[in-house]
């Protein structure tokens, strides 16, 4: 009856509440707008947006000795996740059979396996950093809490029901995922998404006084 | 909920743009914006990282704009604002930041946390919570047209003084001139030998120029208050004086947020563009030298570092200018090892410098420039802020440091030819 429930309504209840609920998101951030820069400009405000989204995936070398465990566990976190979300084999079955028409091809599963490792590595490292320094302490929401624990469970759940032998495993890895779906637009989450604008807001107004953000 | 209180609140809520939700939306609360404020890498005081002292903004944000905080108001899960929030938050805003804006440089998710800090204190400062001294010095630039209440007078007096020194008559009020000079406070009273130098380098350049006696403040105490409508009557007065003179040009003096706001802030205050084009003095230096109008007659060979102004280099964009003037003119040239648009600022930017109660915060955060400074073993610093030279002088002085801090266009006025 659950699994009918998580493959069925859940799943529909959840895609639609993540693209609506993002969509109402963007609405509701972009609504304001912003006033138009009256002064003379030095530079491109677009060349300007278009660098700092650029740049900003890296750290800056002044700074990035002070922050490497920010940058490698935040990088060993976000590839891993990508990698597994993109090239785990049921991923690409899902895909294919339910949104695409079309597959690609798989990873091996040692690959998987390293992923996954690199990836809840990265996760645990950036947690524990939330937890135990002061800063990040201090400034921590819960909100950050819970959007790291729904991602590690998505992870764990997805890790266990990778070779699909027991359907209870399988729909755990479902259930999660949609509360993570149900989650996401109304988290932090939603910083997967609004990078770009942020980077592009400074990016456009150091961009106008000719400065590389 | 007391009618300040509510003012400053109604005043954070106006503040909430596409730009700004877009920051708070994005912010992953992690951290690295502290590593890159002297507030916090000279304290270790977590209270001070850049993204916390936005926090007033983001908590408004939070109950008003988004789901989950627009749930927990209506079921009574979140405490209102309340003006001992606001209180414990003056400290951080005005004490604790010279909006330096080296955050907004490091942030991953690219939010400019400076902007962020600076609509803060709008929301404090319509509530009443802003620093005494800043306060004051608000009044006297709003009634006497200079925040440390100098008068036509007082300018006059410094110029007399400057015309005998330098032996040349200094323009003012001359209709039609290429150039209106600006002035701080600073330079006249502490630094009035900017203006000779100004005086002679422009007649030895053949530039037309003039001050204004009507109104010669380029600082703006509303800035640093973080109070609009200060800020934009400060800025028309500017306006006001370059549209009666009917000149092309505005020259911001050496002050980095005079420069920020008179070229990037002024029309957004005013809502309209400006009839003239704003230039900082570096910029009109560098281009003369590159017309080949200003020349050296000898080099200033002791061993020389560059203070960036904050407002100058990094918010401001003028960065090569003032190194290529120093190539000129000074061939011990040593960069510091963070510098550009990733300086360190001198702890006095934001209105921190007319903060007395902020003094001693602000010359432990020294400490970093301290470092740098010995690091690059000069013994001349040259800055074009006449509030970061007046900032270093007093960080050189509490650390009992024997460098010399000098202004770049006086520095090139000494070796003119």
């Amino acid at each position: 009856m659950f699994a009918q429930l998580v493959d069925g309504i859940f799943w529909n209840i959840a895609v639609l509440v993540f693209v609506i609920g993002i969509v109402w998101r963007l609405i509701s951030v972009f609504r304001h707008g912003t006033r138009k820069d009256l002064a003379e400009p030095r530079g491109s405000a677009a060349s300007g947006a278009l660098h700092t989204n650029l740049s900003r995936f890296l750290p800056r070398g002044e700074i990035a000795g002070k922050i490497k465990l920010h940058v490698i566990a935040g990088y060993m976190f976000h590839v891993g996740l990508f990698v597994l979300l993109l090239f785990a084999a049921p991923h690409i079955k899902f895909a294919e059979q339910h949104v695409l028409g079309f597959g690609w091809v798989a990873m091996p599963y040692w690959l998987f396996v390293l992923s996954a490792q690199i990836a809840f590595a990265g996760l645990l490292i950036l947690w524990l950093h939330r937890v135990l320094h002061p800063v990040t302490r201090l400034i921590s929401r819960a909100d950050d809490h819970i959007a790291s624990g729904l991602v590690f469970v998505v992870m764990l759940t997805g890790c266990m029901a990778l070779f699909e032998s027991y359907t209870g495993l399988r729909i755990a890895h479902r259930f999660t995922v949609e509360l993570f779906m149900v989650y996401f637009p109304f988290s932090s989450l939603m910083h997967a998404i609004l990078f770009a604008s942020s980077r592009g807001y400074t990016g456009a107004l150091f961009g106008l006084r000719g400065v590389k953000a | 909920m007391s009618t300040a209180l509510e003012r400053g609140i109604e005043t954070l809520k106006g503040q909430i743009d596409a730009r700004v939700e877009s920051y708070l939306s994005s912010c992953v609360h992690c951290g690295i914006c502290a590593e890159s404020c002297l507030f916090y890498t000279e304290t270790g005081d977590a209270r001070y990282t850049p993204i916390y002292k936005t926090e007033p903004l983001r908590k408004v944000w939070q109950q008003n704009h988004t789901f989950w905080g627009k749930l927990a108001v209506k079921m009574g899960w979140s405490k209102p604002m309340t003006e001992a929030d606001l209180s414990d938050w003056e400290e951080l805003a005005y004490d604790g930041c010279s909006v330096c804006s080296r955050c907004t440089m490091v942030c991953p998710m690219g939010i400019d946390i400076a902007y962020m800090i600076r609509k803060v204190k709008e929301g404090l400062a319509a509530a009443g919570f802003v620093p005494s001294g800043l306060q004051e010095a608000g009044k006297r630039a709003l009634k006497l047209g200079s925040p440390m209440g100098l008068t036509e007078k007082s300018l006059r007096a410094a110029l007399a003084s400057q015309e005998k020194e330098i032996g040349m008559s200094i323009p003012i009020d001359v209709q039609s001139a290429d150039y209106l000079c600006m002035l701080s406070s600073n330079e006249v009273v502490g630094y009035p030998e900017f203006i000779g130098s100004i005086t002679r380098i422009f007649a030895k350049a053949n530039v037309s120029w003039t001050l204004s006696s009507e109104y010669f403040e380029a600082t703006n105490t509303g800035v640093q208050i973080g109070d609009s409508k200060i800020a934009a009557e400060l800025s028309g007065r500017i306006v006001a004086a370059a549209e009666k003179l009917k000149v092309k040009y505005v020259i911001s003096p050496e002050c980095g947020h005079a420069y920020t706001t008179i070229r990037w802030d002024a029309p957004n205050f005013l809502n309209r563009k400006l009839p003239f084009k704003v230039v900082h003095i570096m910029e009109l230096l560098d281009q003369l030298r590159s017309e080949g109008r200003l020349k050296i007659k000898d080099s200033f060979d002791d061993r020389v570092t560059y203070h960036d102004p904050c407002n100058i280099s990094r918010r401001g964009g003028v960065i090569d200018q003032p190194r290529k003037l120093l190539d000129m003119v000074a061939p011990n040239f040593e960069e510091m090892d963070e510098h550009g648009d990733m300086n360190w600022c001198c702890g006095g930017g934001g209105g921190v410098s007319s903060n007395e109660r902020a003094e001693p915060l602000r010359l432990k955060v020294f400490d970093v420039k301290k470092r740098q400074l010995d690091d690059t073993q000069a013994t001349t610093i040259v800055t074009a802020c006449s509030n970061c030279r007046m900032m270093l002088e007093d960080g050189l002085e509490h650390n009992e440091m024997q460098q010399d801090v000098i202004s770049i266009t006086e520095l090139l006025a000494n070796h003119m030819a």
